[in-house]
C-alpha cells in the first residue's frame, strides 16, 4: 500500500504484457513531478535539489539491499506502515514503525554522529 | 480515468516528498539523530500526512474500494513474527545508512545522480530476493 510494495506490484508486474499499468503510472509521476519541481527555484532556496547522499558506493548498495530485504520482509516501509498502517492503528505498523525508526536512529547515531564512519 | 488519477496521486505523492524536504538524504539523518543536534522538523511530515489519511481510511471503511472501484487488499495480517521485527530492523538500518527509504528514493532520481539508481538498483534487488526466497513461507509476513 505504501511506496514499497507498490515497488513490489512494479516488480511482480514485469515479464505480464501489461501497457502502462497505474502502478507504473504512479511510479512515474512519482518520479517525474518532483524532478520538475527541483528545475524551478520556488520561494526558498532550503529546499535543494543537489544530491547529499553519502559517496560511498558500498554503503549505498548495503544500504538498498537492507532497505530492500527489510521493506518486503516486514511488509512496509515509511508511507506504509509509518503512515497508512499508522493511521488505520495497525498494532503491526505501529511495532514496525517503532522498531526501524529505532533502529534508524542507533545505525545514524553510532556510525555516522560517533564514529563518523559514514 | 483510473491512469490519470494514478499520475496525480503518484505526482502529489512526490510533490510532498520534495517540498516536505523527505529527499533530502542529511535532513533524514539529522531526523534520526536524536543524541546530537536533533533535527524535529520532520515529525511533522509524518504526523501531517497521518491527519488526513485516518480520516480517508474512516471514509473508506464502509465500503472496501477506493473512490476509483478498486478493492482495497487489506490483508489485516495479526501476526506478529520474526519477519515483522527483522524486517524492519533491516529497514531501518538501510534508512539510516543513507537517509533514504522507498517513495524518496523515487521521488530523488533526478537529482541523485548515479548513486541515486545504485541505491534504486539495490533495493529492487532486495525486494527480488525476499519475494523469491518467500516461496519457502517463513521469510515474508
Amino acid at each position: 500500500m505504501g511506496a514499497s510494495g507498490i515497488l513490489g506490484n512494479f516488480l511482480a508486474e514485469t515479464g505480464k504484457k501489461q501497457f502502462l499499468s497505474n502502478t507504473t503510472i504512479f511510479l512515474f509521476g512519482l518520479f517525474f513531478a518532483p524532478s520538475l519541481l527541483s528545475q524551478v527555484d520556488f520561494v526558498s532556496t532550503s529546499i535543494s535539489p543537489q544530491t547529499k547522499l553519502t559517496e560511498n558506493v558500498l554503503v549505498i548498495i548495503l544500504a538498498g539491499l537492507a532497505v530492500g530485504v527489510g521493506t518486503k520482509m516486514a511488509g512496509g516501509c515509511t508511507s506504509g506502515h509509518g503512515v497508512c498502517g499508522l493511521s488505520r492503528l495497525s498494532v503491526r505498523s505501529i511495532l514496525a514503525t517503532i522498531v526501524f525508526v529505532l533502529a534508524g536512529i542507533l545505525t545514524v547515531s553510532t556510525l555516522k554522529y560517533w564514529l563518523g564512519v559514514i | 480515468m483510473q491512469r490519470l488519477v494514478s499520475l496525480i496521486t503518484g505526482s502529489l505523492f512526490g510533490i510532498g516528498l520534495y517540498i516536505s524536504q523527505m529527499t533530502d538524504t542529511l535532513k533524514v539523518q539529522g531526523w534520526l539523530n536524536i543524541f546530537g543536534g536533533w533535527d524535529p522538523t520532520l515529525t511533522f511530515v509524518m504526523g501531517g500526512a497521518i491527519i488526513p489519511m485516518f480520516f480517508a481510511w474512516r471514509l473508506v471503511k464502509k465500503q472496501n474500494k477506493t473512490f476509483l472501484g478498486n478493492n482495497i487488499n487489506l490483508q489485516s495480517r495479526k501476526n506478529i513474527g520474526t519477519p515483522l521485527i527483522v524486517g524492519s530492523i533491516l529497514f531501518g538500518i538501510g534508512w539510516g545508512l543513507a537517509g533514504l527509504c522507498p517513495g524518496p528514493a523515487i521521488a530523488s532520481l533526478s537529482f541523485n545522480g548515479v548513486n541515486g539508481f545504485i541505491f534504486l538498483i539495490s533495493m529492487l534487488v532486495g525486494i527480488w530476493i525476499v519475494s523469491k526466497l518467500s516461496r519457502l513461507k517463513y521469510l515474508e509476513t
